[in-house]
């Protein structure tokens, strides 16, 4: 973005990666598929690089408001300074907070989830599925992250990019409104679980498995690692693949140079 | 004025005084919380309420308990027509004061009927359903004690006040065919005429005793019921009015900004600001998060009182599913015995609030069961009547990090890495595009 903006470029939107997109191997393929869609579709994008933080959204579920206010001020400044107008993010928890909570301290932005980017870009043709695509008939379920569903109502658009890839889409027992979670939610993700009988990834994958999908597709980092995990301990590695929908949609584009990862 | 009329003006005198009592105390404890704004929005709110409190929206998310639920509603709400006659006869000492509106008269008389019956049988089966069935949310130990007794003890008030309401209007029948004096004739009795031959064989003295009886036993068993409800966990026939009014209508996953926080942050980022100001001699210094009960706002202690126990939070839980501590059921209900408790002791202490070394966190909920809670909102989500178990819960999980420095390891060190690195995981900022080189 810095650089964009010292050759006096202004991108159409900015691609907010998020942590675990930064960091996170897995995660990473997620972030390098979306950034594929966003190049082969002639989007004109940049990302903060450096400039970006943690949004703050695992402090402020954890009750750390401070810290949280802290890091948004950050961003905010950031993009303002920017002049930012329109955010897509591959991470649900990212997007709750850009869209929900940032404009109340004074960082108003149009927020996207990926998928919805990614059915903007296939509606308007600029992104086109490659013929004979490699998910056609393929046993696909959906799990709703939660802060991209029940929390922000968005149950269409990962669907609808699901269906362009003409696979056969099964719903979950509990799905939309009624999804379980992963697990990962509400800082989860970054301490042991509480003692109990059962780890609720293990419980969510097997109710995803109960449909004997060869894909459990996701939008969330978070929930990808925690239903990975859960596919593991059910020994269904081999069997059943967990991919984000940006993946599965690279894929299906023939996005990806077969000799990269 | 006969002795009747004076008899039934106390009783309704009396039991309008408790209940009227009993709603200031819980207004003055619900009021007892923090303030919160829920003036905007007017329109919207107007509608959610009539959509999930009169509507009954959300009930049949889960289709036997959500039909029962509103059998017994509706029966509850439209029978209350007959109350009006028969407050006013009780008080005028007419009979059947509105027979004279001839054949409409008969429809609603049958309708109650029709209504009564489904109540009745409905609320076996909640019965059945409570107690001879292992439904989990049903007989989780959240109810132990008091809880289901009371739950029993609705039910079973419900199933007598209808089988009086029938036999009343069963022996009124049998005396209007005996052209007893008085005993005009008006009704239509489609369910009570099966119960006549129960009281068919009495005399005429008999059954002028059992319709009398059953009217007496049916309106002082409702004005009975009138002061029981606002201490049982059924005053969300009322409060669910208001609380559906009150609902949060942001995005369920968007939370509260904390305007004290943001005051604090501004002045440690304005470099203009002194740090060294005194602060005003009554500036109260603020509370961090929900500590104890009164910390909490007047709506989440309004949602206290209006939870009915139904357990759909905790059973929809991913939490409670996978066999930890946390049930959002029973936050609702410590939050509720809490904030009872401090009411009735600031009532002791001549309306003074003395602190009796407890809290809601710590004595009530443990920090165990806070930290199980993965924000999920399913908890939001199932509540019939848009109570939020999981706002309590992070505002409690503020009051532990931002008032007491307590958290889980990991969690401290996921703060730590947020400040330094600006990710809650130990890397370093600079490698935050490494990803970029291999697109």
């Amino acid at each position: 973005m810095a650089e964009l903006t010292a050759s006096g470029q202004t991108p159409d939107v900015l691609f907010w990666v998020g942590c675990a997109g930064s960091f996170d191997d897995r995660a990473k393929r997620i972030t390098k598929a979306i950034a594929r869609i966003l190049i082969a579709s002639d989007t004109s994008f940049a990302v903060l690089g450096q400039e970006e933080s943690c949004t703050g959204d695992p402090a402020k579920r954890a009750g750390n408001e401070f810290l949280y206010q802290m890091q948004a001020a950050q961003n905010i400044a950031t993009l303002n300074g920017y002049e930012i107008k329109r955010i897509i993010t591959g991470c649900p928890h990212c997007f709750n907070v850009l869209k929900n909570e940032y404009p109340e301290l004074g960082g108003k932005y149009e927020v996207l989830h990926h998928t919805q980017f990614i059915r903007e870009l296939i509606e308007t043709g600029k992104l086109r599925m490659a013929d004979g695509g490699p998910f056609k008939g393929k046993r696909i379920t959906f799990h709703d992250p939660c802060y991209l569903g029940r929390g922000n109502g968005e149950y269409l658009a990962p669907r609808e990019v699901i269906q362009k890839l003409d696979a056969e889409l099964l719903e979950m027992r509990r799905c939309k409104q009624n999804a379980m979670c992963c697990g990962a939610g509400g800082a989860q993700m970054f301490k042991e679980a509480e003692a109990g009988k059962a780890e609720v990834n293990h419980e969510r994958t097997n109710e995803a498995l109960e449909n004997k999908p060869e894909v459990i597709a996701t939008g969330c980092p978070f929930c990808n690692t925690m239903i990975t995990d859960g596919v593991k301990n059910a020994n269904q590695e081999s069997e059943v693949e967990v991919k984000d929908i940006a993946e599965l949609i690279a894929e299906a584009a023939d996005l990806f140079d077969p000799s990269a990862s | 004025m006969m002795l009747s009329q004076l008899l039934f003006l106390i009783i309704l005198g009396t039991a309008s005084f408790f209940f009227a009592k009993r709603i200031a105390v819980i207004r003055r404890n619900i009021l007892s919380g923090i303030d919160w704004d829920g003036s905007d929005r007017k329109v919207e709110r107007l509608k959610t309420m009539l959509w999930v409190a009169l509507g009954q929206g959300k009930m049949t998310a889960r289709p036997v308990a959500g039909i029962l639920h509103i059998i017994v509603y509706a029966g509850f709400v439209i029978i209350n027509i007959e109350m009006l006659e028969i407050v006013i006869d009780g008080i005028f000492g007419t009979h059947r004061v509105f027979a004279f509106l001839g054949s409409f008269y008969n429809v609603l008389i049958a309708s109650f009927e029709w209504l009564a019956a489904g109540v009745l049988v409905a609320c076996v089966v909640f019965f059945i359903r409570r107690n001879g069935m292992a439904l989990a949310r049903l007989t989780s130990k959240d109810l132990q004690g008091w809880p289901s007794l009371d739950a029993n003890i609705i039910l079973v008030a419900e199933v007598l006040l209808m089988f009086a309401f029938l036999s009343m209007n069963a022996a009124d029948a049998i005396a209007q065919s005996r052209g007893l004096e008085h005993y005009i004739e008006a009704g239509s009795f489609p369910v009570s005429s099966l119960l006549m031959p129960l009281y068919s064989g009495l005399s005429d003295a008999g059954i002028i005793a059992v319709e009398r009886g059953m009217w007496w036993a049916h309106i002082a068993g409702v004005l009975s019921f009138l002061v029981y409800v606002p201490y049982s966990k059924h005053f969300h026939i009322i409060l669910a009015f208001p609380n559906t009014y009150f609902s949060n209508l942001n995005e369920p996953a968007a939370m509260d900004n904390m305007e004290a926080v943001t005051k604090e942050v501004q002045l440690m980022m304005d470099p203009s600001a002194d740090p060294f100001a005194a602060a005003p001699a009554d500036a109260v210094p603020p509370k961090f998060g929900a500590k104890d009960a009164t910390d909490l706002t007047w709506k989440q202690l309004m949602e206290a009182y209006t939870c009915t126990e139904c357990g759909r939070c905790t059973s929809e839980c991913p939490a409670n599913q996978t066999g930890k501590l946390l049930s959002p059921r029973r936050i609702m209900m410590s939050t509720r015995d809490r904030i009872e408790e401090i009411g009735v002791s600031r009532e002791a202490n001549g309306g003074e609030w003395k602190p009796d070394g407890k809290s809601l966190l710590g004595d009530w909920i443990s920090e165990e069961e806070l930290w199980a809670c993965t924000s999920c909102q399913a908890c939001v989500q199932a509540c019939p009547i848009n109570i939020s178990p999981m706002g309590i819960i992070l505002d409690m999980r503020r009051s532990l990090i931002m008032e007491d420095s307590k958290s889980p390891e990991s969690i401290t060190s996921m703060f730590n890495n947020i400040e330094n690195n600006g990710a809650p995981w130990a890397f370093p900022a600079g490698d935050r595009g490494n990803w970029t080189s291999e697109v």
